[in-house]
């Protein structure tokens, strides 16, 4: 049945997109947090 | 551009863009993602006319609506920045971080859509209004982040970006219109109508609200983080730059040292 | 000075230059026409031609558009000129006006040559009826296209790796042009059966997009070009 292979095809490349966003953003969020000061964050 | 230089790991430091609110957003975005597979792949029943592929929907029109919150944001953001007094950063950082996402969210929207076409449709893409608009939608704000990487000051940055984010929300309704107007000539068979008519029941009505609701909480979390790092990025840019003009000077004043009679020659 | 006196200062300055130099003449009609023949290498059947005669006119347009805003705006960078009049303290709406003009001028002179084309190459024909309709489409999506190629033209224009984005914001940005102008010469020649009422609501949607980028285009020209 193609149907369930693009059916869970298009909710695992969902998934994966969005897991792939995620772990840009932290990855790079703790690469640049580690070379700034805590009081140059402002979110803290 | 940001370099890694290891010996300005500071100590006792916080790891990463991460708070308090971001950890529970980020657990109750893995949760509700976790309830929308449960729903949409499992509980949820097959549709009358389109069968499974109706499960599709729950992942295809939630990341649309969600796009199009991200660029409102992205307006408001950018009308802020423009229209406001501060011209703090902030707003521009805010409105970037959002067109990313969407712009992001809208490509897997047209993916998905895509494949759910092919499914009920048969085809991979028709030239209907909705389509033709989603389509020109991605582009233009493929356009606009271009125009975010072109370079300059920070300021430089957000003051076009503003203007181009604000240009966007013009051009979308005349774009809409215009597409609108024009597919209206065609009248297809009612087999290619992408509405779909689909018999919403309410478990049907209830797998759509978890998706929204996923994939809103991922949009927050997201942005949080992105807009974070940005205002990261932004710092060692301008610290990148003050040390590079401060080694120029430097080098200037012991070039001077070690000719101090270059003026009579 | 007032805006419109500085707007059609510009113009003529423009204009001029153009007069002058010909680029319009010896290279973007040339170009242009060039288009219009290779359409017909890739859309290989007479029959295809003729029906979509009206698109291909104004897909050519959109490329010389792009060709044009170049142009436009390399006379202005090339000795920093634009920069000058900033700093001298003109009204940016005043030469964003100034420059649409210009713009629409040489704009409409390549779209008349366009449908020309069209009728010996494509075999079109332009009935009387039509030609109202035909003129006021003309007009009005002139008007739009140069209002969208000055605003984005000017924030391409400049550095290197700035010219490439032009296409990318611009083609997007007229689309309704492309669709409205297209459908309402359809009307007006009557191709594929359409009729010449069919053809107003087009100029309509021509006429709003014109006015909503030529206001937009005023305000924005200035933040975009500052800096």
């Amino acid at each position: 049945m193609e149907d369930a292979g693009f059916i869970i095809g298009s909710y695992v490349l969902t998934f994966v997109t969005i897991a792939f966003m995620s772990w840009r953003v932290l990855r790079s969020g703790r690469r640049l947090a580690d070379q700034v000061p805590d009081e140059d964050k402002y979110w803290l | 551009m940001t370099t890694i230089d290891k010996e300005a790991t500071l100590q006792s430091n916080r790891s990463g863009t991460g708070t308090r609110a971001t950890r529970i957003l980020g657990i109750a975005t893995i949760i509700s993602m976790l309830w929308l597979v449960a729903f949409g792949l499992g509980f949820s029943p097959a549709d009358r006319d389109q069968e499974e592929a109706v499960r599709l929907m729950y992942v295809h029109v939630p990341t649309i609506w969600i796009a199009y919150l991200t660029f409102v944001v992205t307006a408001v953001a950018s009308g802020i920045y423009l229209f406001g007094r501060s011209k703090s950063l902030g707003w521009d950082r805010l409105a970037g971080a959002s067109a990313e996402i969407g712009t992001v969210f809208v490509a897997l929207t047209l993916v998905v859509g895509a494949l759910w076409g092919r499914l009920t449709w048969g085809v991979f893409w028709q030239w209907d209004a909705r389509l033709t608009t989603t389509a020109l939608l991605f582009v233009t704000y493929v356009g606009y982040l271009a125009v975010r990487r072109l370079g300059g000051s920070h300021q430089q940055r957000a003051r076009r970006s503003a203007v181009i984010g604000l240009l966007a929300v013009l051009l979308i309704p005349l774009v809409h219109w215009s597409v609108r107007l024009w597919r209206s000539l065609h009248q297809e068979a009612t087999v290619l109508d992408s509405d779909g008519d689909i018999d919403m029941d309410g478990l049907m009505l209830f797998s759509l609200f978890v998706g929204v609701v996923a994939f809103t909480l991922f949009y927050i979390w997201l942005l949080l983080h992105r807009t974070r790092v940005m205002a990261l990025e932004d710092l060692m840019e301008d610290r990148g730059l003050d040390q590079a003009l401060s080694e120029r000077r430097n080098e200037a004043a012991s070039m001077n040292a070690a000719v101090p009679n270059s003026e009579e020659i | 000075m007032s805006t419109w006196r500085i707007a059609r200062l510009v113009a003529v300055k423009d204009l001029r230059i153009e007069a002058h130099s010909r680029v319009l003449i010896n290279q973007v009609l040339p170009f242009a026409g060039v288009t219009m023949v290779i359409f017909a290498f890739a859309l290989d059947a007479d029959s295809v031609l003729e029906r979509v005669a009206p698109g291909l006119v104004w897909l050519a347009t959109m490329f010389s558009l792009l060709v044009l805003v170049q142009r436009s705006f390399a006379v202005e960078t090339d000795d920093g000129a634009l920069d000058a009049m900033r700093v001298a303290g003109l009204d940016p709406k005043a030469i964003y006006l100034g420059k649409a003009a210009a713009l629409s001028v040489e704009l409409l002179i390549l779209e008349v040559v366009l449908l020309l084309t069209a009728v010996i190459l494509y075999r079109q024909t332009i009935p009387l009826d039509g030609v109202v309709l035909l003129v006021l489409t003309l007009l009005t999506a002139t008007c739009g296209l140069a209002a969208v190629g000055t605003l984005y033209g000017g924030l391409a224009s400049g550095f290197k790796g700035r010219e490439t984005l032009l296409p990318l914001l611009t083609l997007p940005a007229v689309a309704p042009v492309l669709i409205g102008a297209t459908r309402a010469v359809e009307s007006a020649l009557g191709t594929a059966g359409a009729v010449v009422s069919d053809g107003w609501p087009w100029v309509g949607l021509l006429a709003v997009f014109a006015v909503a980028f030529g206001v937009g285009g005023s305000l924005a020209f200035g933040p975009l070009i500052d800096e």
